[in-house]
């Protein structure tokens, strides 16, 4: 298992050639109360830098891109009932959808979390 | 997602929101607090209790109070018959009855006192100029809302003699040195008074009213959401130029003796549509399920695009999305089931009575200002 950051604020756990993705703490923070997600259905194909989900706060709608290609396995169906996981857990139950990864090689370029931490430490 | 505050301009209680640990974020020009603790927690606090809202940003206007006569030709309430100590709500209107901006004003001893929206006021300064309105602009005072349940109990504590202010009035009050003009007024939909205060004094002022254990600081972002509840419109969304005080459910906002006499801008196309009925009507949206249907969303009747969201978002102590849209008048009426278009996908919505949620106001005895 290993921990890739997005400047976009997404978060991947990658296990294998598997990957949970979501938001991070800071991205919660800054959307405040989240009210509704719309998390893509196992079987669709996404791509890297892409809207895959979309999530919704009490003041505004915020698209999620995926920080890799891939085919999403699994979406987050307990966000359908507590969208507000994405607030208690961001990087945890707040989980938005897992997928299989096309292209290994795009981990490449996403931040480790010292790198992540010590960007956001400069917003 | 990040938000940018280079260009915004800071107001008087800058330094108190930062401290306080409000997210800043630019609104109507200036550096403004969105949000502390979060929206949710402080739309139901100020529901509950009182929220304290910094609205310094707002425009407070002094016009000399013979201009009474003058200010009538440019909206159509009665002012020259307005009482000492009343507020009355009105509207900037253009030569088509199109909504210049939305306004209160209150007769004073020695002026007429109006408070306009931020975004808008440098336009509206010039446009009741360019009407013959002498108006001096009072950047140095600030302004507070003070909203809840319990705002009666906390002001009455620290400036005495509030409590006895109804809906809609206002008076002079002090407090500790500083004068303040105190309205019963507000944007929520709850009990609650506005406040006017120099701006050298409003930070001890905020400070003190932040220290009594009823009041938490209140962002925009729960504003929005506990007007939008409370079924008020937001100018620049719910009202704008080319929308008229008929077809937005304004009528009220026309006095009496204007309707009758008119002399107002638009009165041929406003007292036209009031007699006959507006071609479309802002009304309230239920939305089933719980995806928000925003701003400039389509709303649609079968396969017919009937109107247009202009406000919508989650609404905190309803616990479902609502929305404000313009519909066309034969798909007005409460109960009229509608369908709203987010993401490529329908929503179920139906047109129901604003407000969603009762307004708690206390009036004067026999009085519907």
């Amino acid at each position: 298992m290993t921990l890739y950051f997005t400047r976009e604020h997404e978060w991947l756990d990658v296990a294998g050639d598997t990957a949970t993705v979501g938001i991070t703490d800071y991205a919660q923070g800054q959307l405040g109360d989240v009210v509704f997600v719309e998390v893509p259905e196992a079987g669709r194909v996404v791509a890297k830098g892409k809207e895959a989900a979309v999530v919704e706060s009490v003041k505004a709608a915020s698209d999620v891109y995926s920080p890799v290609s891939g085919t999403v396995t699994e979406a987050n169906a307990a966000l359908t009932e507590d969208p507000a996981l994405v607030n208690t857990a961001p990087e945890g139950d707040g989980w938005f959808f897992k997928l299989t990864l096309s292209d290994p090689a795009e981990l490449d370029g996403l931040m480790d979390a010292a790198a992540y931490k010590a960007w956001v430490a400069t917003l | 997602m990040a938000d940018s505050t280079e260009a915004a301009l800071p107001l008087p209680l800058d330094a108190l929101h930062r401290r306080l640990g409000a997210r800043m974020v630019p609104f109507a020009g200036y550096a403004m607090p969105i949000q502390y603790e979060g929206i949710i927690a402080e739309h139901l606090w100020t529901r509950a209790h009182a929220g304290l809202f910094d609205v310094s940003h707002m425009g407070q206007l002094l016009v000399p109070p013979a201009e009474d006569v003058a200010l009538e030709t440019l909206l159509p309430g009665d002012i020259t018959g307005l009482g000492s100590g009343v507020l009355r709500y009105s509207l900037l209107l253009d030569p088509h009855g199109g909504i210049l901006d939305d306004l209160m004003v209150t007769r004073r001893e020695r002026d007429l006192y109006l408070v306009v929206n931020g975004a808008v006021k440098a336009a509206d300064i010039a446009h009741l100029r360019a009407g013959g309105i002498s108006v001096d602009y009072r950047d140095d005072w600030a302004l507070l809302a003070l909203q809840g349940p319990q705002a009666v109990t906390v002001l009455e504590r620290l400036v005495p003699g509030v409590a006895d202010l109804r809906f809609m009035r206002a008076g002079a009050f002090a407090w500790a040195g500083h004068d303040l003009w105190v309205s019963r007024s507000g944007y929520t939909g709850e009990d609650g008074f506005e406040i006017s205060i120099v701006a050298d004094g409003v930070e001890a002022f905020a400070e003190a009213l932040l220290a009594e254990p009823e009041v938490k600081p209140i962002g925009l972002g729960a504003r929005d959401s506990l007007r939008l509840e409370a079924g008020l419109p937001l100018y620049g969304h719910d009202l704008d130029p080319g929308t008229n005080p008929i077809e937005a459910g304004l009528a009220f906002a026309i006095s009496k003796r204007r309707k009758l006499e008119g002399g107002f801008p638009g009165a041929a196309i406003v007292l036209g549509q009031l007699l006959h009925g507006a071609p479309r009507k802002r009304i309230g949206l239920a939305i089933e399920g719980k995806l928000p249907a925003r701003e400039g969303a389509p709303v649609f009747a079968g396969d017919t695009p009937v109107g247009t969201v202009t406000s919508g978002g989650f609404a905190p102590s309803v616990g479902a999305p609502i929305a404000m849209a313009y519909v066309a008048a034969a798909h007005a009426a409460d109960g009229t089931p509608l369908e709203i278009e987010v993401r490529g996908r329908r929503l179920a919505a139906t047109v129901v009575p604003m407000p969603f949620k009762p307004k708690n106001y206390v009036r004067a005895e026999g009085k519907q200002p």
